[in-house]
């Protein structure tokens, strides 16, 4: 037998993230800048380092709870209360996963697999597609466009239920649109999904990056907060990527079933992560601001400086990514962002490699210092004025 | 807009109004009227750059002095402390709450440079009791910046 005879056909069909193969290249550059990373430049601020490395010096070692520590579960509860509304019980209804992405693929694996249809706005994060791709569900794109800044409209979504959708995934703040949705289009949606039988997967790991107000969810419907699984952490907010940490929040019958998958995949979050993120809860909130504030100058910068090149941008009021479009340039985007980095060693990630209908887009992250985004816009100023000649 | 103006600055004096004014969503013209502003006012008093001088081969030394003062009638410690304050060498004078007055900074060539500053100019001002002298041997943290911090970028390609 070979081993690759025995893979499954369903995880072979899923696609590998088209991102990679531009990080290679990159690797072997001097003087590269990078806009393609989607992952705070900051380093943990440091009190919430420290936390970590003293429970390793105390030997806090063990595992949790497999929910998560309680202390932390309720900081949590408490969090979410008091920045967005959202009522949880600790003991009940939140659940500490790795990261964001665990989140989403338990949520998935407990509401799709065969034979049910999973709408996926996009351009989106590709994790989605790929998760419910191992559940064996279908992902039904639904085609986010540039006019509409994004966001989900009533219509197009009416447009994508069939009878045998099960989920729908939401982003706001997006990733890779930068893209937020502000309570008036929640509203609209609101009233498509009321009345159906739709489980909403809400992806909010960018809700402390919003720099137009403050951020709504689609859980502070009460019509919808039963059917929501509102996803979030620490990973964007608090500049906490590697500890991989993240939770979710539920209704008690959903989360009872997810907490399963949690506790015989992983057993529990990492536990240095843990006490860590109870410090992040109780006392990193001067940091994130001081974080958001400095991503909201940046991203100023990026915005003026692609209208300014010709590459037209809406003005991305979330997450730290900029998602201009490149069609007057007439190159593809797999071709804009391959010769861009091989003529100006400019890292950018092309808008297909996140749906389809990114193509004639890129994505370019400001989770870099302005002397890196301020050098990069010159450099494809420079590019774009020699591609149109 | 000038406390925000005032929070870029002071970690980056060098950038332009124009910059400033896209980082602020502001116009180029008010950025200006807000420094001009704040310069002629005081609030703005100067601008300077951070310098690691181990890295370079100029040699410069730092001696942190704390100096004990008798105050005088009526003018207090402000007397005293603009003797002080007036030598070039001096680059810091703060009154200080404390076992000691004076909280002084100086910048030499050499050690003995500023040790000579120190027994032949400064503790001899009438007003002076005492002075404890505290050179630097190293600079970890200026004015917020770390020094010896590596700035490459160390995150790795990840699917996201």
């Amino acid at each position: 037998m070979r081993i690759k005879d025995r893979i499954k056909p369903h995880i072979l069909a899923t696609p590998p993230s088209g991102i990679r193969k531009y990080f290679d290249l990159i690797n072997e550059m001097k003087d590269a800048i990078s806009l393609g990373i989607g992952e705070p430049d900051f380093e943990t601020p440091w009190i919430i380092r420290e936390e970590g490395i003293y429970s390793l010096e105390k030997g806090k070692t063990f595992y949790s709870s497999n929910a998560g520590f309680i202390e932390l579960r309720r900081e949590i509860a408490a969090y979410m209360a008091r920045k967005y509304d959202l009522h949880y019980d600790p003991a009940e209804e939140i659940l500490v996963t790795v990261g964001g992405s665990e989140a989403i693929d338990i949520a998935l694996r407990t509401f799709a697999g065969p034979g049910d249809e999973v709408i996926i706005p996009e351009p989106s994060f590709v994790a989605y597609k790929g998760c419910t791709m191992f559940c064996g569900a279908t992902p039904v794109p639904l085609e986010l466009k540039a006019e509409h800044q994004f966001r989900i409209q009533p219509e197009q979504l009416e447009q994508c239920i069939t009878d045998r959708t099960t989920v729908i995934i939401i982003a706001y703040p997006n990733n890779p649109t930068g893209a937020i949705m502000e309570y008036e289009d929640y509203a609209k949606i609101v009233e498509v999904l009321k009345d159906k039988d739709i489980v909403v997967i809400s992806d909010e790991l960018y809700a402390e990056l919003n720099y137009k107000g403050k951020h709504v969810s689609i859980a502070q419907f009460p019509e919808m907060k039963d059917k929501t699984i509102v996803i979030n952490g620490f990973s964007k907010a608090f500049a906490m990527t590697g500890w991989r940490i993240g939770f979710a929040c539920a209704h008690p019958d959903a989360m009872e079933q997810m907490k399963k998958i949690h506790q015989y995949a992983v057993m529990c979050s990492p536990t240095t992560a843990q006490f860590a993120a109870i410090e992040a809860l109780r006392n990193g909130e001067p940091e994130v601001r001081r974080m958001v504030d400095e991503y909201d100058k940046r991203r100023r910068i990026m915005y003026d400086g692609f209208n300014k090149i010709g590459l037209a941008c809406f003005e991305p009021f979330g997450a730290f990514y900029c998602f201009p479009c490149i069609r007057s340039t007439g190159l593809s985007s797999d071709e804009f962002c391959e010769r861009l980095l091989i003529e100006e060693k400019v890292l950018t990630v092309p808008g297909n490699a996140f749906g389809a209908c990114g193509e004639g887009f890129i994505r370019a992250t400001y989770a870099t210092s302005i002397e890196n985004i301020r050098e990069a816009l010159t450099r494809i100023a420079r590019f774009v004025e020699r591609v149109r000649k | 807009m000038q406390q925000e103006i005032l929070e870029i600055l002071r970690t980056n004096s060098r950038i332009s109004n124009e910059e400033l004014a896209v980082m602020l969503g502001a116009d180029v013209e008010s950025v200006k009227a807000v420094i001009k502003d704040m310069e002629e006012k005081g609030i703005i008093v100067g601008y300077k750059t951070l310098i690691d001088w181990e890295k370079t081969n100029q040699n410069v030394v730092t001696a942190f002095i704390e100096v004990r003062v008798t105050p005088q009638r009526g003018k207090g410690f402000d007397k005293v402390a603009e003797r002080i304050y007036q030598y070039p060498q001096v680059k810091a004078c703060s009154l200080i709450s404390g076992g000691f007055d004076l909280f002084v900074v100086v910048e030499g060539k050499t050690m003995k440079e500023v040790a000579l500053f120190v027994a032949e100019k400064l503790a001899t001002i009438d007003s002076v009791l005492s002075t404890s002298t505290h050179f630097v041997l190293k600079n970890y943290k200026d004015n917020g910046v770390i020094f010896d911090r590596n700035g490459r970028d160390e995150r790795e390609a990840v699917v996201l």
